[in-house]
């Protein structure tokens, strides 16, 4: 099954992307840009259904790799993610049948559809992570204990690398993250190829339509003067954690993570208390007066009371009126192989994983 | 120490005498098609009270809407060239690719995209070639223009081109988008075109104030108030006419301190159409630190903080819901509001029905029922006490100044606010805030392989050296604000540092 992707869903996608990125994965604001303007020239995406993918499909895996901040300033061109889905064609020697993200969350979401129009190849309506985390070990694929090799990279020097080989998810991620931030930070990755039967098994199904959607019911929501952000909580089936306004942001970067915590002072139902969110790129733990009450692999969410547009780690700041939902995490981050790749502790927090949603 | 402060409105042109703290004199009169008569008008008037014996005027501080109306009205805006310094990177997206379409037809760019730049830790991306800029500096020159942008990632690259563009175009009006704007490419970039699309209307605004002061016989230097609520050298602020976009929500706010005496408050300006909320921080407007759409043009630099209500003295109310807004009647408030013989039923009918204000024909209201009446003010109750409660920072209670020409609208007592006064003249006090204004530096940047403490000490150098380059006294410089963040996935302890100082005038 495959699906015309319109201009009119690339904003919605955005949305719900930067909603599902869970306070990371980047604004994807730089890459909707480039997507419209691939459509201004004519090109168009399509989506498919990843049960439609043959067993011996091949599909890459696609991801920008580096700091957001870096990207504000390089601006990023489809055509090095294209290159980086080219350069593993020609090392595998056969072509992909499709193009997937690797996470659904932040501006990744839209790393797909930009190689995917350049290529003129559909994209696959999954991903592997459904949300955003910031490591390769971190999604559905590693969790599975598929392969983690051939990764290619590519740089906007014409430098292309190709890592053959890797011991470990671990290792791949601290080999390639070296020759990332050799390049300068960014870069544009393919990641291990993989099996249209890898996909159907190991993938996070349907997140390209899940988040357009998401995003298309707040930006309807909006229209309508509706609340965006109880629109955020009907779609997803999600629970609002508090509400009130931030008011401290303390910030820092170690083993190069953007760590901190922000904090969130009640109001109306909530006043009197506070909530403090844990960050690592992404929220990850939400406490209410000291006591955990939400952490990943459910998604925390920090939402604008009034738009119901999502607010990223790396740009919440004082006074922001703000609502942190909820939303259910991907069934297969809550197995027990979930947790271990993504639970607390996996980022150091020393708690047993307890589901908002029992 | 004599000043005379005018702010140009839409509708009224404002001028204050002041010696010291005391006010000498003060006019309103209504702006001019061509500004300029009004403003001559005003200043005339205060000059007037400066006895020949006595000292003359120190300063003249003006605060003006011209340039945000320019882009807003996509008109009075020149033709620019855009040199960016950024290949191989960002050739999908070249300069002004997220601008509205009137507005990028009005400004009819030509854009050069040529090979250099740094990356963030400060070594290469690759090299720049000369000879690129110097080609596109030629078409530039062949094709009239004089205006130029040039963005790049850092400050050495856009200098050096700009050296050759001027050697190529001597009379080139050159922005640097690093002077102006803060992280991000696009941003930074836009303000810089912003600013260059204003290059023409910045020179012969400042020289059409120049001529009026020569005309009102006032000899003293002057100056244009800024966004953050101060104020620059006029001739400084020509070149730099986004500065000035906010000076009239700015000097609002400065004069509600001055005539109240605070210096931490939260003020609420209230208009026909629209209330702004802002944070005042030791006199000063507290800044915005995120994105800023002007005109429809996504921009990030020196901006005041301000939260916009849809509430304003035309706002229209909704007969069967009770609904207050979005929609105004605006300017048209002195014929279709119902106490002055109209058909609208706006918050001012409510605010006189409820006897809060006296104005029009009170006995055109009379007949609204008090249950509505009560329950409109309630409406408007929640609002102001929403939006204030989302604009302050700290939990204690903050006192709240409520100027505008519908401050009445602002209910005596606030949550979450330890008082409520009220400046009733707020022509002067804009006026009263441009006259007080002081100047500042900033600086916005990221700085690598550096301590902490050396990017913090370097950055507060360069910002107190801006501060001075705008006319500021380097021995009353004190720094206001000091922020500094780590940038993650980044080597070399990388942190954005942004530091704002600010000064007395210093006269020569």
């Amino acid at each position: 099954m495959i699906q015309e992707f319109s201009e009119d869903d690339i904003e919605p996608l955005a949305t719900g992307a930067w909603i599902l990125g869970t306070g990371g994965g980047g604004n994807p604001y730089i890459s909707t840009l480039n997507l419209r303007r691939l459509y201004a020239e004519g090109r168009r995406v399509k989506v498919m259904d990843p049960m439609a993918l043959a067993d011996d499909d091949m599909v890459a895996v696609v991801s920008k790799m580096g700091a957001p901040l870096v990207g504000q300033e390089r601006l990023g061109d489809p055509v090095h993610l294209a290159r980086a889905v080219e350069v593993m064609e020609d090392y595998l020697g056969k072509p992909f049948r499709a193009i997937m993200s690797v996470e659904i969350g932040g501006s990744n979401a839209l790393s797909s559809f930009l190689a995917a129009a350049v290529l003129d190849r559909p994209v696959v309506n999954a991903d592997a992570m459904g949300r955003a985390y910031p490591e390769a070990q971190m999604t559905s694929f590693a969790i599975g204990n598929l392969p983690m090799f051939p990764l290619s990279l590519v740089d906007v020097r014409d430098n292309e690398v190709i890592v053959t080989r890797a011991a470990s998810w671990k290792w791949m991620e601290r080999i390639s993250r070296k020759v990332c931030t050799e390049v300068g930070s960014t870069a544009a990755t393919c990641k291990a190829p993989r099996t249209g039967k890898e996909v159907k098994e190991w993938g996070i199904h349907y997140t390209v339509t899940k988040a357009t959607e998401l995003g298309r019911a707040v930006i309807e929501a909006r229209a309508r003067h509706d609340d965006p952000v109880q629109a955020v909580l009907d779609h997803e089936g999600g629970k609002q954690l508090f509400r009130g306004k931030v008011v401290d942001v303390a910030r820092e970067t170690t083993g190069g993570f953007l760590r901190g915590s922000t904090t969130i002072e009640g109001i109306d139902a909530d006043r009197g208390s506070r909530m403090e969110l844990a960050f690592q790129n992404e929220w990850a733990v939400a406490f209410r007066d000291g006591q955990p009450v939400a952490m990943t692999p459910d998604l925390i969410c920090l939402l604008d009371t009034v738009s119901g547009g999502a607010i990223g780690t790396e740009s919440v700041r004082y006074g922001q009126r703000v609502t942190v939902v909820a939303l259910p995490a991907p069934e297969l981050l809550t197995t027990p192989a979930g947790i271990a790749a993504v639970g607390p502790r996996a980022f150091g927090y020393d708690i047993d994983f307890k589901s908002v949603f029992p | 120490m004599k000043r005379i402060g005018i702010d140009v409105g839409g509708t009224n042109t404002d001028a204050v005498l002041i010696d010291g703290d005391t006010i000498v004199a003060s006019i309103k009169v209504p702006t001019t098609q061509d500004v300029l008569s009004g403003v001559k008008a005003a200043l005339s008037h205060v000059a007037g009270h400066v006895g020949a014996a006595d000292r003359p005027i120190d300063a003249v501080m003006i605060g003006t809407t011209h340039f945000t109306n320019a882009v807003v009205e996509r008109a009075r805006l020149e033709r620019v060239a855009a040199i960016r310094i950024a290949l191989p990177t960002g050739s999908s997206l070249p300069p002004m690719c997220d601008w509205p379409k009137d507005l990028h037809e009005a400004v009819d760019p030509m854009i050069f995209m040529v090979h250099g730049g740094h990356e963030y830790d400060g070594s290469p991306l690759v090299p720049m070639i000369p000879d690129e800029i110097r080609e596109a500096a030629m078409k530039i020159r062949d094709a009239g223009i004089t205006s130029i942008a040039i963005s790049a990632l850092t400050t050495e690259c856009e200098v050096r081109a700009a050296e050759i563009v001027r050697s190529v175009i001597p009379d080139a009006r050159i922005t640097l988008s690093h002077t102006l704007g803060r992280i991000g490419l696009l941003e930074r970039e836009n303000v810089a075109l912003l600013n260059a699309a204003l290059q023409t209307l910045g020179k012969t605004t400042v020289q059409a104030f120049s001529d009026a002061l020569r005309e009102a016989g006032v000899k003293a230097p002057f100056y244009l108030t800024q966004n953050d609520g101060t104020v620059a050298l006029a001739d400084i602020a020509a070149s730099n006419p986004v500065h000035s976009f906010a000076s009239g929500p700015t000097n609002s706010m400065r004069g509600a301190a001055f005539l109240t005496g605070l210096s931490d408050a939260m003020v609420v300006d209230v208009g026909g159409t629209t209330s702004d909320i802002g944070c005042l921080v030791g006199g000063f407007p507290r800044e915005a630190n995120n994105i800023v759409h002007i005109g429809g043009v996504r921009t990030l630099f020196r901006m005041p903080d301000l939260l916009p209500i849809a509430l304003g003295g035309g706002t229209i109310v909704d007969r069967e819901t009770g609904k207050i807004g979005p929609r105004s009647v605006g300017y048209r408030i002195l014929t279709e509001a119902l106490v002055f013989g109209g058909k609208t039923l706006t918050t001012s009918d409510i605010a006189v029905a409820a006897g809060l204000i006296e104005m029009g024909d009170r006995d055109r209201v009379k007949d609204l029922d008090p249950a509505f009446v009560q329950a409109s003010l309630q409406r408007i109750r929640d609002m102001v006490a929403d939006s204030f409660d989302q604009m302050k920072t700290s939990a204690e209670d903050v006192p709240l100044v409520a100027v505008g020409g519908g401050a009445f609208l602002i209910p005596e007592t606030v949550p979450g606010a330890s008082e409520v006064l009220r400046v009733e003249n707020a022509g002067v006090a804009n006026a009263l805030g441009a006259a007080m204004a002081q100047v500042s530096g900033e600086v916005d940047q990221v700085f690598s392989g550096l301590s902490r403490d050396e990017a913090l000490a370097k950055a507060e150098t360069e910002a107190q050296n801006a501060a001075v380059a705008s006319g500021a006294e380097r021995g009353s410089l004190k720094t206001l604000e000091v922020e500094d963040i780590p940038i993650a996935y980044l080597p070399g302890g990388a942190r954005r540092v942004r530091v704002r100082v600010i000064g007395d005038i210093a006269f020569h």
